[in-house]
């Protein structure tokens, strides 16, 4: 065992030593002092037991950077070694006498450990070692699923099996001992060494040993993991490893934890010392240290972030640009100046409504400079009848009630009746005249809620009869003998979980266990095209606010980017390591959020295909998610009974609503933003005061480069209003455009 | 802390047994102990993957309870064929059953005749889905009147305000979200608010013949269940008015109305306790019940309503309720207090001693001195008022009735004037020569056999006695539908020899009587049965059980003759022996009750055309 660690120890070596000359290369000098000369003052701890060839190595090392002129790295590499100036400079006179003969030592020992390295480099081809950020970055960007096997054979490596709960035992007892302020951040070790270390121990077979593993250490971990480790707790052999997707998650992607430099280094030397080369491997591998300089993060700015399946997000992830500002709105000039003149006329107050117009032209006109350009994608151009619908948002838009904390929205319920907890989606149209509902007996109902019944188009036979040039042709084409209150449109084979109007109220979107999106006609009431590509349930789409696109994410964890004429996606979004649960478009519809069952959301960039924004802090999967009406600000909300409130432009969590006790299935922002409403399985409306959660946070710039941020406990400040149902589980809420809340469930008696 | 929250989840695995029974359906037999445990970790970890994959469909299908096709789409995702046959909407068909040690879940599945389900008429479809929206936004609060309309509904919706959320606006959004469940449960239909009116105009009315038989259709419907929280709440309600009115006449109809509800076998009345007991008691232990309290005999009355309290405490009380116990209580209370009046301390000891002998003893009889005194003070002292002393005679008198029968079975024999007198002060010699009277009946009763039918030509204490226009109507109706020679009701039981039980005789009457336009035949079946022991209050036993059962297949159709049985269960004979003395309460009652429900049997009333003859 003893030969072979060494054995691995070289390599690491060998491995520090290229990717130092890599660092190099991009003189990226200060990245390389943070890992390499941990493995080699691992090899020099153990120099007193007698192996001078440890030494050796590393005083080659230690040479081979002198050569190179990098003696700031010499310095620390000595230092951490603990080799004295003096005591090396000797030994380094000695070997510069026989250099040539030491080099060559290390050179077939090089030669060894390069065979190794090879092999090492097959078994991660992801993950290349964590002193090179930028190249983790870079492979990660386009990481794929490797093949199981691969993946598997990363914890072939054998260690002892008795061992393991000593050394995490001993880490443990370290990491109790340490101060204070660095037992947060190192703590977040534990869980991620815990899931490697039973997951080695089950790849190699020791069940048992895996077992009491687990159950003597299940219980330190955060109660946020429960359910992964759950999952974990189900797999205590080699092969039920093969096909489970957690497992795949747990090793294909590194774990990510935010450290400080500090915490960071006293767990080094505590490894160090101790020479836990079985954690210490487990760290190198497979997970991916994030240092930061700066002072440690408390427990609560650490339990905030934290949750997801892979960690944290890396801060790079979030450093992209996102033009969270809104396109320009295009100009109607002649009719609403028509209508505000009827209005003025009618209502007699000039003056009231003067500033109004002004402030609304002049919002139009100016150019948001975070907002993307305006051709950044293609939109479809506006029609006719989308002019009409706009100039009628302006409308009601005046007549619209101004909310705040002194005057809350009312609200209406609609209730589905009878349905037999079968409810499994609801939309509403933006100028709330429509309801939809998705059911889990496969059929998609439409509702109108105005005393407009719906109606058909005529068929063919009958369309030819009707005079084209009559001015009402429009109503003519309506068959008025199918005029009725609701629709049902069958054509799924499973439970429907997404469902999505079409801005102009002509299509609806439907995705369903089946796999399918099916796109449906408003006028004739049928299903114009089905997108298969999903090839696992589809658990959410929506519109895009222009039309035109669409996005549908589900089981398969990929999240697709559809135009309503092509039968195949435009993009598809790649990265989340769940089922993507819920789906948005950000109100410029250049971006697309996703929100998923590994706990985090990530934000698309509909034009590159990017991932733009990894966000993390939900403790279960998200099931809900809101842009605010500026595009500015994000929310979300999960299994946990939680809504977070994110800062889109800097990536950051900026606010975190406690209060409800169950899933939260619907969140909206108030048309202008003020107030957020959350509708939850505990049979509650709350509403918030979005206003005032985004002013109390105080972004400096020390806060936005970080990303360690304070959050206020404010909840229930914030809260402005709990308003419960009897039993009914609130699964859609919707701002009708004059601020009235419509809320809508299944009643579940 | 956290190991509590989780407790051994890696080492759950279906047992080894598990593995070979399923082996053994599919005809594996004789499988090795090494590939059953193989196996079944096999199987929980599949199992347990399923089941988390199953979550996922539950969590979308936004539901708290897990169905089976969740798991079928859990199955389907993982290219499993799902399992057919479990399709089931509300649970999981599984049922459990033990025996021998061993617990077995297993799936009931019943052998099918397809003729049968071919044959059946189709269920009714269920109700489509539909979308229900307030249909005015509220603004206005309206909670209250809602509340107080519905009797007996439950507050439903109880919404909880957020903070801040103070405005009046909240409050119409609260009732938007209130009004979801549709209120439909408690509507009556179209007949039943007829009948409803009928019967309280009935119950409240003037004509003594119409209220017989309104109160009979009360103590005998089947079908009133859904009225019941009207007619308690008429009931508080009326007693609430008539007492600040003193309107005695009005308030024994309400408590006849209560007796009737009780009597009523369908009915149950605990849910309505809350609204019933305030309204007995209150005819119990007002100070007031009428305008001439010289005059009125409001003394019935209270007896009344204090044997009704003591029923409905022998009928409702638990250990959760403690109705027994706060009656007693509150009883205890006002009588204690030395400012309570004549009339108030009368329906305290009245209420008390209904309670039975019990109570009599432990709580009557060690206030008998200090109560003899109270009578004696206003008897013998100056005559303060004709009011307290006529109240004092009749508190007197109602202490004498409870208390000399319990005395005569507790004390031992020589009745000695004296040490009475000793024992309970004033009271003392006359309690004496009540108690030799009543040792004296008893004995009588024990040698003379077989003469509790003569309760039946006694007069009804209870209401006869109460007030000139009610009194006595009850007398006067054709008392002679049913004439019972005391003859034929000689099959008692032997009263002597209590102890023992003898198996219940049945005597059935025949008679012809003519009612209406049609003759009918009559069955009246007497159940006697031999009680075990003598407690005077056996009320419980007196309820008269009265069954119609129509014997023609046009039960009731009123131009043919008809024939019909009435089954009626009287009081035993020892019970109602042992009582004949102080004119128990129901003894003498159920016959009058009894007559009269036969009279409403027989003629179609309201209430007999809404239920439907078995």
């Amino acid at each position: 065992m003893a030969a072979v660690q060494d054995g691995q120890l070289n390599l690491e070596v060998e491995k520090d030593i290229k990717t130092e000359i890599t660092n190099d290369g991009s003189g990226n000098i200060n990245a390389s002092s943070s890992s390499p000369g941990s493995t080699s003052s691992g090899g020099k701890s153990k120099s007193p037991a007698g192996s001078g060839e440890d030494q050796q190595t590393l005083l080659a090392v230690l040479q081979f950077l002198k050569r190179n002129k990098l003696t700031e790295s010499v310095d620390i590499l000595r230092r951490e070694a603990g080799l004295s100036a003096d005591a090396d400079d000797s030994p380094v006179s000695e070997s510069a006498g026989a250099g040539s003969g030491g080099v060559p030592s290390v050179g077939a020992d090089g030669g060894d450990a390069n065979s190794l390295l090879s092999r090492v480099s097959i078994a991660t081809p992801v993950a290349p070692p964590a002193t090179a950020p930028p190249k983790v970055v870079a492979a990660s960007g386009g990481e794929d699923q490797p093949d199981v096997n691969v993946v598997l054979s990363a914890y072939s490596q054998q260690g002892d099996p008795v061992l393991y709960p000593l050394y995490y035992n001993g880490l443990k007892k370290f990491i109790e001992s340490v101060l204070d302020c660095h037992r947060a951040e190192l703590s977040q070790v534990f869980y991620p060494l815990f899931v490697h270390m039973y997951l080695e121990l089950v790849y190699n077979n020791h069940e048992n040993e895996a077992k009491q593993f687990f159950e003597k250490f299940s219980g330190d971990q955060e109660c946020y993991y429960e359910e992964d480790l759950r999952i974990l707790s189900s797999m205590s052999k080699k092969e039920h490893m093969k096909g489970n997707e957690t497992m795949l998650d747990f090793r294909t992607s590194k774990f990510v934890l935010r450290i400080s430099r500090d915490s960071y280094q006293l767990l080094k030397r505590h490894l160090q010392e101790r020479q836990n080369n079985q954690i210490w491997n487990i760290i190198q591998e497979h997970l991916y240290i994030d240092i930061f300089d700066g002072m440690p993060r408390s427990k609560s700015q650490i339990d905030a972030m934290s949750g997801s399946l892979a960690g944290e997000g890396k801060r790079d992830a979030n450093k992209a640009k996102v033009f969270y500002g809104l396109l320009k709105e295009p100009e109607i000039e002649v009719p609403l100046d028509d209508e505000d003149e009827e209005a003025e006329n009618e209502e007699g107050k000039p003056k009231k409504k003067k500033p109004k117009k002004d402030s609304m032209g002049s919002k139009s006109k100016k150019q948001d400079p975070n907002a993307p350009q305006q051709t950044r994608i293609p939109l479809p151009e506006l029609k006719d009848s989308d002019k009409l619908d706009k100039i009628m948002n302006m409308k009601e838009a005046t007549k619209k009630i101004r909310l705040g904390p002194d005057n809350l929205p009312s609200i209406c319920f609609y209730s589905f009746l009878n349905a037999y907890q079968g409810l499994t989606a609801v939309d509403f149209t933006d100028d709330s005249s429509l309801i939809a509902g998705g059911f889990a007996d496969s059929t998609v109902r439409v509702w109108s809620v105005t005393p407009k019944k719906l109606r058909r188009v005529k068929s063919a036979a009958d369309l030819s009869n009707i005079d084209k040039e009559s001015d009402d042709v429009l109503e003519r084409i309506m068959d008025e003998k199918t005029a009725s209150e609701s629709k049902i449109l069958y054509g799924h084979s499973g439970p429907v979980y997404g469902i999505s109007f079409s801005p102009d109220r002509n299509y609806l979107l439907s995705s369903s266990e089946d796999g399918t999106v099916r796109l449906w006609s408003l006028q004739t009431f049928t299903c114009l095209v089905g997108y298969k590509g999903h090839n696992y349930p589809v658990w959410d789409t929506q519109f895009s606010p222009y039309g035109y696109y669409f996005i549908s994410g589900g089981h398969d964890r990929v999240a697709r980017l559809w135009a309503t004429d092509h039968y195949q996606p435009l993009r598809m979004f790649a990265g989340h390591l769940a089922d993507i649960t819920c789906t948005r478009f950000h109100p410029n519809s250049n971006y697309v959020a996703t929100g998923s069952a590994d706990r985090t959301i990530r934000l698309w960039d509909v034009l590159t295909g990017n991932c733009v924004r990894i966000l993390t802090g939900h403790k279960g999967p998200i099931h809900s998610l809101a842009f605010s009406p500026n595009g500015k600000f994000m929310a979300s909300g999960a299994t946990d009974g939680r809504v977070l409130l994110w800062d889109v432009g800097h990536g950051l969590m900026v606010g975190e609503l406690k209060g409800h006790t169950d899933t939260i299935y619907a969140l909206k922002f108030s048309r202008d933003g003020e107030i957020l409403a959350s509708g939850s399985m505990d049979n509650t409306v709350k509403l918030w005061d979005t206003l005032k959660a985004f002013d109390d946070v105080e972004l400096d710039d020390f806060t936005a480069a970080t990303g360690h941020i304070h959050l206020p406990e404010n909840s229930q400040e914030l809260l402005l209003g709990t308003y419960m149902t009897k039993s009914t589980p609130v699964i859609h809420l919707h701002f009708t455009r004059r601020n009235l809340l419509l809320a809508a469930g299944a009643y579940n008696p | 802390m956290a190991e509590e929250r989780r407790p051994k989840q890696c080492t759950v695995v279906l047992p080894t047994e598990s593995m070979k029974a399923m082996a053994e359906s599919i005809g594996v037999g004789q499988l090795q102990e090494e590939s059953c445990a193989a196996l079944s970790e096999e199987v929980s970890y599949r199992i347990k993957d399923i089941a988390q994959d199953a979550l996922k469909f539950m969590h979308h299908g936004k539901r708290c309870k897990l169905t089976t096709s969740d798991i079928d789409h859990a199955l389907k995702l993982k290219n499993v064929e799902p399992l057919y046959g479990f399709q089931s909407q509300e649970f999981i068909p599984f049922r459990f059953a033990s025996g021998g040690g061993r617990e077995l879940h297993f799936y009931e599945e019943k052998e099918v005749d397809l003729s049968d389900i071919i044959n059946t008429p189709l269920p009714r479809v269920p109700l489509d889905v539909s979308l229900k929206a307030p249909k005015e936004q509220q603004k206005t609060e309206s909670t209250e009147p809602l509340k107080a309309v519905k009797p007996g509904q439950e507050e439903e919706g109880a919404i909880q305000k957020g903070q801040g959320a103070t405005s009046a606006e909240a409050k119409g959004k609260k009732d938007g979200l209130m009004r979801m469940k549709p209120r439909s449960t408690h509507e009556l239909s179209v007949e039943q608010q007829l009948y409803y009116k009928e019967i309280t105009e009935a119950c409240v009315g003037s004509c003594e013949a119409k209220r017989a038989e309104a109160l009979q259709s009360i103590a005998t419907d089947p079908g009133l269940y859904q009225m019941l929280p009207r007619f308690s709440t008429f009931i508080s309600e009326g007693v609430r008015v008539n007492v600040v009115q003193n309107n005695l006449a009005l308030l024994i109809y309400l408590m006849r109305m209560v007796k009737a509800l009780m009597d009523n076998p369908t009915l149950y009345l605990e849910k309505y306790l809350h609204e019933l007991i305030p309204a007995v008691v209150t005819c119990i232990v007002s100070k007031q019940l009428c305008l001439r309290p010289d005059v009125d005999n409001h003394w019935a009355l209270r007896d009344f309503a204090a044997r009704l309290m003591a029923q409905s405490c022998k009928t409702f009380s638990t250990t959760t309720n403690n109705i027994q116990s706060r009656i007693t209580k509150t009883f205890t209370k006002s009588w204690l207090d030395d400012k309570t009046q004549w009339t108030t301390r009368y329906g305290c000891i009245a209420g008390l001693s209904e309670l039975g002998p019990d109570v009599i003893k432990t709580l009557i009889l060690p206030r008998l001195t200090v109560e003899g005194a109270r009578i004696k003070a206003v008897s013998d002292g100056p005559v303060v008022s004709n009011i307290d002393k006529i109240g004092a005679d009749h508190v007197q008198s109602l202490l004498l009735k409870h208390c000399a029968s319990v005395i005569a079975k507790a004390r031992p024999l020589p009745d000695n004037v004296e040490q009475y007198r000793a024992d309970y002060g004033y009271l003392g010699p006359m309690l004496c020569s009540h108690v030799v009277k009543a040792r004296a009946q008893a004995a009588l009763q024990a040698q003379q056999v077989n003469r509790t039918t003569l309760t039946i030509t006694q007069p009804r204490p209870t209401l006869t006695v109460s007030q000139s226009g009610i009194g006595g109507s009850g007398g006067s109706r054709t008392p002679s539908i049913i004439k019972v020679p005391s003859s034929l009701t000689l099959m008692s039981t032997r009263p002597g020899t209590p102890t023992q039980p003898s198996p219940p005789a049945t005597k059935y009457i025949v008679m012809a009587t003519s009612s209406g336009s049609s003759s009918t035949q009559q069955v009246i079946t007497r159940t006697s049965s031999s009680v075990t022991s003598t407690v005077a209050s056996a009320t419980s036993t007196l309820q008269p059980l009265v069954k119609l059962e129509s014997g023609g297949s046009g039960g009731l159709g009123g131009s043919r003759p008809l024939q019909k049985y009435i089954v009626v269960s009287l009081p035993s004979s020892s019970s109602l022996e042992s009582k004949s003395g102080v004119l128990p309460p129901s003894s003498s009652a159920s016959p009058i009750l009894l007559e009269a429900r036969i009279k409403v049997d027989c003629s179609d009333s309201p209430g007999a055309s809404t239920q439907s003859p078995h």
